[in-house]
């Protein structure tokens, strides 16, 4: 909102140096603008002021008359004619703060060589920098027993603690978890959970981050390894379309630990714990590391990379072929694929979505979803933010983190397209609304975030590609889907979102391609793939790259079966178990490359691990492609990267806004029940594998239903339930919240909940519930 | 003729002063009458213009704290009285809260009439389980009697009056942390600005005052201004409670004008315990640096006070006979601060953590007078730093000691041990032989 407005400028004195700076800014961070750092625990400029660790003490005069006593510089902000002089000028500033080290370090313990935050502690750093040489405590440490679980993942050691808050005004003030608090006092006082309720927010791990001390630790690095020895690699996080900035730490080419990156527009200083702790997967011994051929004998076989990739090319030739992209995959790679279907198999037959699709979907992605320019900043600006089928904190945590800021900060209106109130709406104190035509107050400052599950409702995109009044974001749960996008990886587009359908667009691309002509039809989408395999003038082989295919449908193995299948993929999985050829590629870590956010904001890494053999998908499909004479000359990410950028984008025609009715919800009677569900941020996605630490602060799977139909089962909270149709059903406990009688909703791919697989949808089908 | 002026104690001695029958019967609750027929800003220029300021330690004037809260602001305003009275050596509070309870809701129904304020508040101390059943009563016999409640007089005023009983923290009687507490939470200082007159409870517009300086304010609308001002000094005005407790003969509350002297008071209690003199003393409780002999005719006022280099506080005078050892007072003291420190900032938490260690080594003998320098160091780097007044005041006694019987402390070095027998200071040391 501030943006806007001209902002008053206030100048003052610090150190005898003049800066000039916003009106409402804190002494001390108008003193970092000068260099001068003043020592600081407590302080955080994304909390709210605390004053409570005293280590910033400065003298302060206004007008002409001093403040009698030191005054904490992190919790008074700038006035005019203000003269503040700090350590550097004040001897009485530089006494207070030596002698306020020197109580924060009586009841320390000396333990710093096997302490985490060793090598990168403030406390450790400045106790050099601003305390005394020596202590002159003499008497006897407070003491605690050491360390505690407040989650399955965060250690407390309380001795170490300083007491700060910054952990728990973080899960207060950010996160919107007040799970730790402080309790007792004096000395005693200690950060704790609430008893027998564990720390388990979804953003837990930023306390540990930003603890100046070693107190908090997290479990799966615990004694892991010395900061000193860790090579950092600024890079950006795989798991969501958040687009967080992260830093991976790598020692002897292991990932070590990855901590949130610093982007101010983006994820400011925080990230998700899902962001920060699964990444076991990288180094997991399910990992493929060389390409694999099946034999004679229908077993894989390890063999050489000219071996798999001639094999390869004579599965693929002669053959209509699909590709499978995944979501997960860079621009580059992306654009790899769409490059390799179009030019080597000559098919349009591509699609990035494993996971519920249509049509309408695609129509939508191809011609609303590719330009839409919705930022951060918009939301931080909205006078309205609606949620459209989106979970902004199982689905998108960064976005909700923002959210939840507003609505902190300015009791921001937000509107949710949900069938309950979810924890994260209830945090966003959101106002339901069951279909989107019950979204009122819309304006050109207002925000429509729309998740990847609006697809699952006939009818609902055309409605959002039809609005005008308002700003729209489409916000794929998977890093690369925008990214895939934008390459073209989907069947009615090619690269730059241009139409496949329209000539010019077709000759733009041919001619930067140097191909005679490109086909012209769009392509199957991902499902349409799966079925069209072993039918009569169907496909008969597939590209699979990162894909779970169960995602996409619970029959998609076994319509696998019996066709030529070539998985690219990091870690062995169903696919690669059935696949005929298994090509190994490199994990995010061991490659450089570009992720598009939501925004479209493109989020480059660099490979965090050097020396690796693997390779990025681009890479392997260039190689197929020589092999099968067909060559889309994309030997690198950086080739790959340049093509796409030089291509640009479709300034001609889009393809035409989807126009489909909405369509009635049949009613439900009895036991019956219409199915909702969405992925929970910590679930069983293939990429939180072997972090069982991270999982276990996952939500457990519950079945919401309503009081009405809680009573009608003669149920109440905890009973358990059971949801089934005809192929199968799971048994979770009930939770009774505000959801519309004839639904029932379950997490889509928890423990003991995987909608997919249990009745092979996840949204929409008619379930019974009874009591079980 | 007595230096006593009984205003709140006047009836203390009478079988039901702490009814409602008996507050009646010797005037009580016309002045809520006259008030209610005032305009409100009328009322805060009345407690402006008589000079009261706050009886709990600080002495704000009254009257200014209540001119804070803005008016027509279309907010809840909140009356919250202070009556967590823990101050060691602090006692007033608590037996005119047993004696004269109404005198405080009698205060209340003008104070919050005055601010415009419909919901009051009383914060008492919890431990005193006794005063909370008696304030309990009086609040229940005036809403019986229309006093609180809807319409309160008939006046179509209407006033709600809450009883909290605190859970034990001296901390609480900060007001900021009492407000905390108050709300639910832990009771820690809050960060100021904004002020309780902006945003106190539930972020409104809030007063909070002492016990006394509430109670107070019925005999000052009763009697009005003038009455008022003719006790006291210039810019001490009125009478107040002085706590007398320690070695003297009759300990208890003395109400007189404010600028009377310890001596004077002293002579009413019939001086000092048998046989024995005055060593030293606190003005108004542990927090405030302690005085000798020497002042024994210091102006117990708050400039008086202040001028000879402590603060009026809660008056409690506290006595010592030549009997006590200082170091062990200070270390009984500097222990209640330690057990006291909410935890919040470093210097409280840590300092008080401290101190308590270096005192019991003083006392026990060991050390050096580096040591002593050493402990004035740390006093220095705790005093003036911390976030609330707290530590100010564990400062205080080890400051004020130093200043006055630094050789007592180096005679425990140069002893090895404690050159006091304890037992003389207590009450029954006669007994022992």
């Amino acid at each position: 909102m501030t943006t806007d407005v001209a902002v008053e400028m206030i100048t003052v004195v610090i150190d005898g140096f003049e800066v000039t700076v916003p009106k409402g800014t804190l002494i001390i961070r108008a003193a970092e603008k000068l260099g001068i750092q003043i020592p600081r625990f407590c302080d955080h400029p994304l909390l709210a002021p605390a004053g409570a660790c005293r280590q910033c003490l400065v003298d302060v005069e206004i007008n002409g008359r001093a403040f009698p006593k030191p005054q904490a510089s992190c919790t008074i902000p700038v006035e005019p004619n203000m003269i503040v002089k700090t350590q550097l000028t004040s001897p009485v500033a530089e006494k207070a703060q030596q002698g306020m080290m020197e109580l924060l370090l009586i009841n320390h313990p000396l333990d710093c060589p096997v302490c985490d935050k060793g090598g990168e502690c403030p406390l450790q750093n400045q106790a050099m920098s601003t305390g005394r040489s020596e202590s002159r405590f003499t008497g006897v440490k407070r003491t605690f027993e050491k360390p505690i679980n407040i989650s399955s993942q965060v250690l407390l050691d309380r001795e170490r603690c300083v007491l700060c808050a910054r952990c728990t005004r973080f899960s207060e003030q950010i996160a919107g978890d007040p799970f730790i608090t402080l309790n007792e006092r004096g000395a005693l006082q200690q950060v704790g959970i609430y008893e027998k309720d564990p720390f388990n927010s979804y953003f837990s791990g930023n306390t540990v981050q930003i603890c100046p001390v070693g107190a908090l630790t997290g479990a799966s690095y615990r004694f892991r390894a010395r900061p000193f020895d860790l090579v950092s690699t600024p890079s950006a996080c795989e798991h969501c379309a958040s687009g967080c900035a992260l830093r991976t730490d790598v020692r002897r080419g292991k990932t070590l630990r990855r901590l949130a990156g610093d982007d101010a527009s983006v994820n400011e200083e925080w990230n998700c714990d899902k962001g920060r702790w699964a990444f076991k997967y990288l180094s997991s011994k399910e990992r493929v590391t060389s390409p694999l051929v099946r034999g004679e004998d229908g077993e894989l076989h390890e063999a050489s990379w000219p071996e798999a990739i001639t094999r390869v090319a004579a599965g693929l030739a002669g053959k209509r072929a699909g590709v499978l992209v995944g979501g997960r995959v860079t621009v580059e790679d992306a654009y790899g694929y769409a490059k390799f279907a179009r030019v080597t198999l000559g098919t349009n037959d591509i699609d990035f979505r494993s996971r519920p699709h249509t049509d309408e979907e695609a129509t939508f992605l191809a011609s609303t979803a590719i330009d839409l320019k919705t930022t951060y900043l918009d939301i931080d600006k909205a006078d309205h933010v609606v949620l459209v089928n989106f979970e902004p904190e199982d689905e998108s945590p960064i976005v909700f983190l923002r959210v939840y800021k507003q609505v902190r900060k300015r009791d921001l209106n937000v509107t949710t397209v949900a069938p309950f109130a979810s924890r994260g709406s209830q945090k966003l104190n959101a106002n339901i609304v069951s279909t989107f035509d019950d979204v009122k107050n819309l304006t050109e400052k207002s925000v429509v975030l729309v998740g990847e599950r609006a697809a699952e409702v006939p009818g609902l995109l055309s409605a959002i590609a039809a609005t005008k009044s308002a700003k729209i974001a489409w916000i794929p749960r998977r890093s690369g889907e925008r990214g895939a996008l934008e390459a073209g990886a989907l069947g009615n587009i090619l690269p730059g979102g241009r139409p496949v359908t329209d000539a010019a667009a077709r000759i733009d691309v041919q001619s930067a391609w140097g191909v005679e002509s490109l086909p012209a039809e769009a392509g199957r989408s991902s499902a349409e793939i799966l079925t069209s395999l072993n039918t009569a003038g169907g496909l008969e082989a597939v590209v699979i790259g990162g894909v779970d295919p169960v995602d996409i449908s619970a029959d998609a193995l076994g319509q696998l079966l019996n066709s030529f299948v070539v998985s690219l993929e990091i870690s062995h999985s169903a696919v690669t178990a059935i696949a005929d050829v298994v090509l190994p590629v490199a994990a995010v870590t061991e490659k450089a490359g570009t992720f598009l956010d939501w925004e479209g904001r493109e989020r480059s890494f660099d490979q965090a691990i050097d020396g690796t053999l693997t390779r990025s998908d681009v890479r392997i499909l260039s190689m197929i492609a020589d092999e099968m004479q067909k060559p889309i000359l994309l030997p690198s990410v950086t080739a790959a990267a340049k093509e796409l950028l030089s291509l640009g984008k479709w300034d001609g025609a889009k393809v035409a806004k989807p126009s489909l009715p909405s369509s009635k919800q049949t009613p439900v009677s009895g036991n019956q029940a219409v199915l909702t569900s969405w992925r929970q941020l910590i679930d069983l996605g293939s990429l939180q594998a072997g972090e069982e630490n991270l999982a276990a602060t996952a939500r457990p799977a519950v079945a919401v239903i309503s009081a009405k139909r809680a009573e009608g089962l003669n149920v109440s909270n905890g009973d358990l339930l059971k949801v089934s149709n005809e192929r199968g059903s799971v048994v979770v406990p009930a939770q009774i919240a505000d959801i519309s009688d004839e639904k029932v909703w379950l997490p889509r791919n928890s423990q003991g909940s995987q909608t997919i697989v249990a009745f092979g949808a996840a949204e929409g089908c008619l379930v019974s519930v009874v009591k079980a | 003729m007595s230096k006593l002026k009984p205003v709140l104690s006047a009836n203390w001695d009478d079988a039901d002063s702490f009814t409602l029958e008996g507050y009646r019967r010797n005037g009580g609750y016309k002045a809520s009458k006259t008030a209610l027929n005032m305009d409100p800003d009328a009322v805060i220029q009345l407690i402006k213009d008589s000079g009261l300021r706050g009886r709990g330690g600080a002495g704000f004037p009254t009257g200014m704290k209540w001119g804070f809260i803005p008016q027509n602001d279309g907010k809840d305003h909140y009356l919250v009285v202070n009556a967590d009275e823990s101050e060691p050596g602090t006692c007033k509070d608590m037996p005119l809260l047993m004696a004269n309870p109404h005198s405080l809701i009698e205060g209340i129904i003008i104070g919050s009439y005055a601010i415009r304020a419909n919901y009051a508040f009383i914060y008492l101390r919890g431990e005193v389980v006794h005063v909370f059943r008696r304030v309990q009563q009086a609040i229940e016999d005036a809403y019986a009697a229309g006093l609180l409640g809807k319409n309160v007089n008939g006046k179509g005023f209407d006033l709600e009056l809450v009883l909290h009983a605190g859970a034990g923290a001296y901390i609480c009687g900060e007001e900021t942390a009492l407000l905390d507490s108050l709300e639910g939470f832990r009771g820690q200082p809050r960060l100021r600005p904004p002020f309780p007159a902006i945003a106190g409870l539930y972020a409104r517009p809030t007063v909070v005052n002492n016990v006394e300086s509430i109670a107070s304010v019925p005999a000052i609308i009763g009697n009005g201004v003038e009455w008022f001002q003719a006790m006291g000094t210039e810019k001490s005005k009125g009478f107040t409670l002085y706590s007398l407790s320690g070695h003297v003969k009759n300990p208890g509350q003395f109400e007189a004008p404010l600028g009377i002297t310890l001596r004077e008071i002293l002579e009413m209690a019939g001086g000092m315990r048998e046989g024995h003199t005055l060593k030293f003393w606190t003005p108004g409780g542990s927090s405030t640096p302690m005085f000798t002999q020497e002042h024994l005719d210091v102006p117990l006022d708050y400039e008086g006070v202040g001028a000879a280099g402590s603060m009026l506080g809660t008056k409690a005078l506290q006595i010592f006979d030549e009997t006590t050892c200082v170091v062990r007072a200070v270390l009984r003291w500097t222990e209640f601060y330690k057990h006291e420190s909410c935890g919040k900032c470093t210097p409280c938490r840590e300092g008080t953590w401290w101190l308590v260690q270096a005192l019991k080594e003083l006392e026990a003998g060991r050390g050096t007078s580096a040591d002593l320098d050493k402990l004035l160091d740390i006093v220095d780097n705790i005093a003036g730093r911390s976030f609330c007044a707290l530590a100010d005041g564990a400062a205080s006694p080890i400051v004020s000691s130093m200043k006055y019987f630094r050789e007592e402390y180096q005679r425990h070095l140069d002893l090895g041990s404690c050159p006091f027998d304890p037992i003389a200071s207590t009450l029954f040391s006669g007994a022992r032989a």
